[in-house]
């Protein structure tokens, strides 16, 4: 759906997200703080999905970035008293894109097992910084003592969770509107290009190499301020947040959604906090063989994800509905 | 004199096996260049050696006068160096136009840019749309490069090259695996394209080296057997014993 000859235009159905969050917001305000964490997810999710979806990037560290995030954002309150939390956001954004930039620039010379190898790494190695670096980080029993100040001196983080959803969703919305910029600009049909065929991405003079270090680092960007709202949404920030657990799962929410489609990664998250949720209610220690059995399902049955289903559902009605017109019609 | 591409004592050996022993290469500005010989000759090897695939073990590429024997592909492309593969390397999920335009884009510096949609730099399209047309291509702008016939993937991989407006072409058996009535195809395009473009071609149909080329270097087991015009190579005793012969037995 990038490229010269797709149409960049705001589909009607690209608002429908925006749409169900407001109306989330107004009809279960029993469920913001859940909301909260769903919004975070769908923005870390977007972070991968630039870098795995379009630039071929398979990793199992992303989050080494989201976790960066989450402690710089904890750190800043807990340690050194700095609670504003675009201030917070900043500073998540800006370790994270030097990490980002630093390992990128090491790990993205190698490709396939030992690039997922390294990725995998780097992420166990902040774990165990973030595990033996008590002073700084809690270790083990995480940070506490996290506070936020209110939004621009006038909205205060609410016990429901009011101030919290919406603060996420703005951020989750420039997010989203920086991306989808992106991945319908040059550089992102430069980006299909190299997932499609870096060897003649090469031979028309494209620095692969350095191309894909940018896009890495603009990812690990927005992964480190999706870490940042989680840590500020909680005010609290745990190992959780980094090591290959939080990296598979990330992978796993977007594979359900749907890789390189964008919008995999708003309805990944959904469906798998929704499944975690309605599961670990009621078999507290097995709900992880219910996301299992659930991600063989898509990945035998649809490659493309929940939206790889919709969008052969709607090629089949397409097809019904005009059976005249012997050409397939295809989005993408 | 000038030349667009010159190589002096390249050499490239893996372990004890030479596969590049001393070429003393000279493409001639404009010119229609042929590199022929039997399999296993070290042509594709010297090609990549060219292009900055593989690194001569020793020896010197130079391209338009500057030096670029350590250079990487990209710096090589960005001095005028095009390439097409002998094993069609397209983009090929993606529409023949795009194909196109990708290449325009990396040429004109477009392709870095991440805030404007690609669709709305119709100087980039309405190149690859001229380009599409000049090599027939013209109404398979939006198909899957990957759902044309593989005669016309042939002539998209030269597009595509073209799009980098390459002083030097290397053209890397355009016509393999194309039936034979294609292939006329293909030679009628090539023989369209501008002189001011010098032409290296790598190519195992001698019908269509003999027509299209000015002048021929023949490789034998990593080493220039000879180069001469077309009719003094059709004459040459050698070649016929290592290579015509057995092709034309």
């Amino acid at each position: 759906m990038s490229g010269y000859t797709a149409n960049p235009r705001i589909r009607w159905t690209e608002w429908l997200p925006w749409i169900a969050a407001l109306a989330f917001f107004f009809l279960m305000p029993g469920y913001l703080s859940l909301g909260a964490r769903v919004l975070i997810f769908i923005l870390f999710a977007l972070s991968l999905d630039l870098i795995l979806g379009y630039g071929g990037i398979v990793t199992l560290g992303h989050s080494a970035f989201f976790g960066l995030g989450a402690y710089t954002a904890g750190v800043l309150s807990a340690k050194l008293g700095i609670n504003d939390p675009f201030l917070g956001l900043a500073a998540a954004a800006a370790m994270s894109a030097l990490l980002g930039l630093l390992t990128g620039a090491v790990i993205l010379r190698t490709r396939a097992l030992t690039l997922l190898m390294l990725t995998l790494a780097i992420t166990a190695i902040l774990l165990e910084i973030a595990n033996k670096w008590t002073s700084m980080t809690g270790g083990a029993d995480g940070l506490s003592g996290v506070q936020v100040s209110p939004i621009l001196g006038l909205f205060r983080f609410d016990l429901y969770g009011r101030t919290a959803f919406l603060y996420c969703l703005v951020a989750l919305f420039i997010g989203w509107f920086v991306v989808r910029r992106i991945i319908y600009s040059p550089y992102g049909a430069m980006l299909t290009g190299i997932r499609d065929n870096g060897t003649r991405m090469h031979a028309i003079g494209a620095p692969v190499y350095w191309r894909l270090v940018l896009i890495y680092t603009v990812s690990a960007t927005m992964a480190g301020v999706a870490g940042a709202l989680l840590t500020q949404v909680n005010q609290f920030v745990g190992l959780n947040v980094l090591g290959l657990e939080p990296s598979g799962d990330i992978l796993v929410m977007l594979i359900l959604g749907g890789v390189g489609r964008l919008y995999g990664a708003f309805v990944g998250p959904v469906v798998y906090i929704i499944v975690q949720d309605t599961l670990a209610k009621q078999y507290p220690e097995y709900w992880y063989l219910g996301i299992g059995a659930l991600l063989i399902v898509v990945v035998l049955f649809a490659r493309g994800g929940i939206l790889g289903i919709l969008d052969q559902l709607r090629d089949q009605w397409l097809s019904r509905s005009k059976p005249k017109s012997s050409a397939r019609v295809s989005a993408r | 004199m000038a030349f667009a591409l010159k190589t002096e004592k390249l050499c490239k050996s893996f372990g004890a096996l030479t596969v590049a022993d001393n070429i003393d290469f000279r493409l001639e500005p404009g010119s229609r260049h042929a590199l022929i010989g039997p399999n296993g000759a070290g042509k594709t090897t010297f090609v990549n050696m060219l292009t900055g695939v593989l690194a001569p073990t020793s020896g010197r590429i130079f391209l338009n006068e500057h030096e670029v024997t350590r250079s990487s592909q990209a710096a090589r492309v960005r001095q005028g160096l095009g390439r097409t593969f002998q094993i069609t390397t397209l983009f090929k999920t993606l529409p023949v136009l795009d194909n196109v335009a990708l290449a325009v884009a990396e040429r004109t510096g477009v392709a870095r840019r991440m805030w404007r949609s690609a669709s709305s730099h119709k100087e980039i399209i309405e190149e690859g749309r001229s380009l599409l047309d000049a090599l027939g291509l013209a109404d398979d702008a939006g198909t899957p490069a990957q759902d044309l016939p593989y005669g016309k993937q042939r002539l998209l991989e030269i597009a595509v090259t073209l799009g980098l407006q390459p002083r030097v072409l290397l053209l890397d058996e355009p016509a393999a695996g194309v039936p034979s009535h294609d292939t006329k195809r293909i030679l009628e395009q090539l023989e369209k394209l501008p002189t001011d473009i010098a032409i290296l071609i790598i190519e195992h149909d001698m019908d269509l080296v003999f027509r299209f080329a000015q002048r021929i270097t023949v490789l034998v087991q990593g080493q220039v057997l000879v180069e001469g015009t077309p009719n003094e190579i059709a004459a040459d005793k050698r070649v016929r014993d290592v290579y015509l012969g057995e092709a034309h037995a």
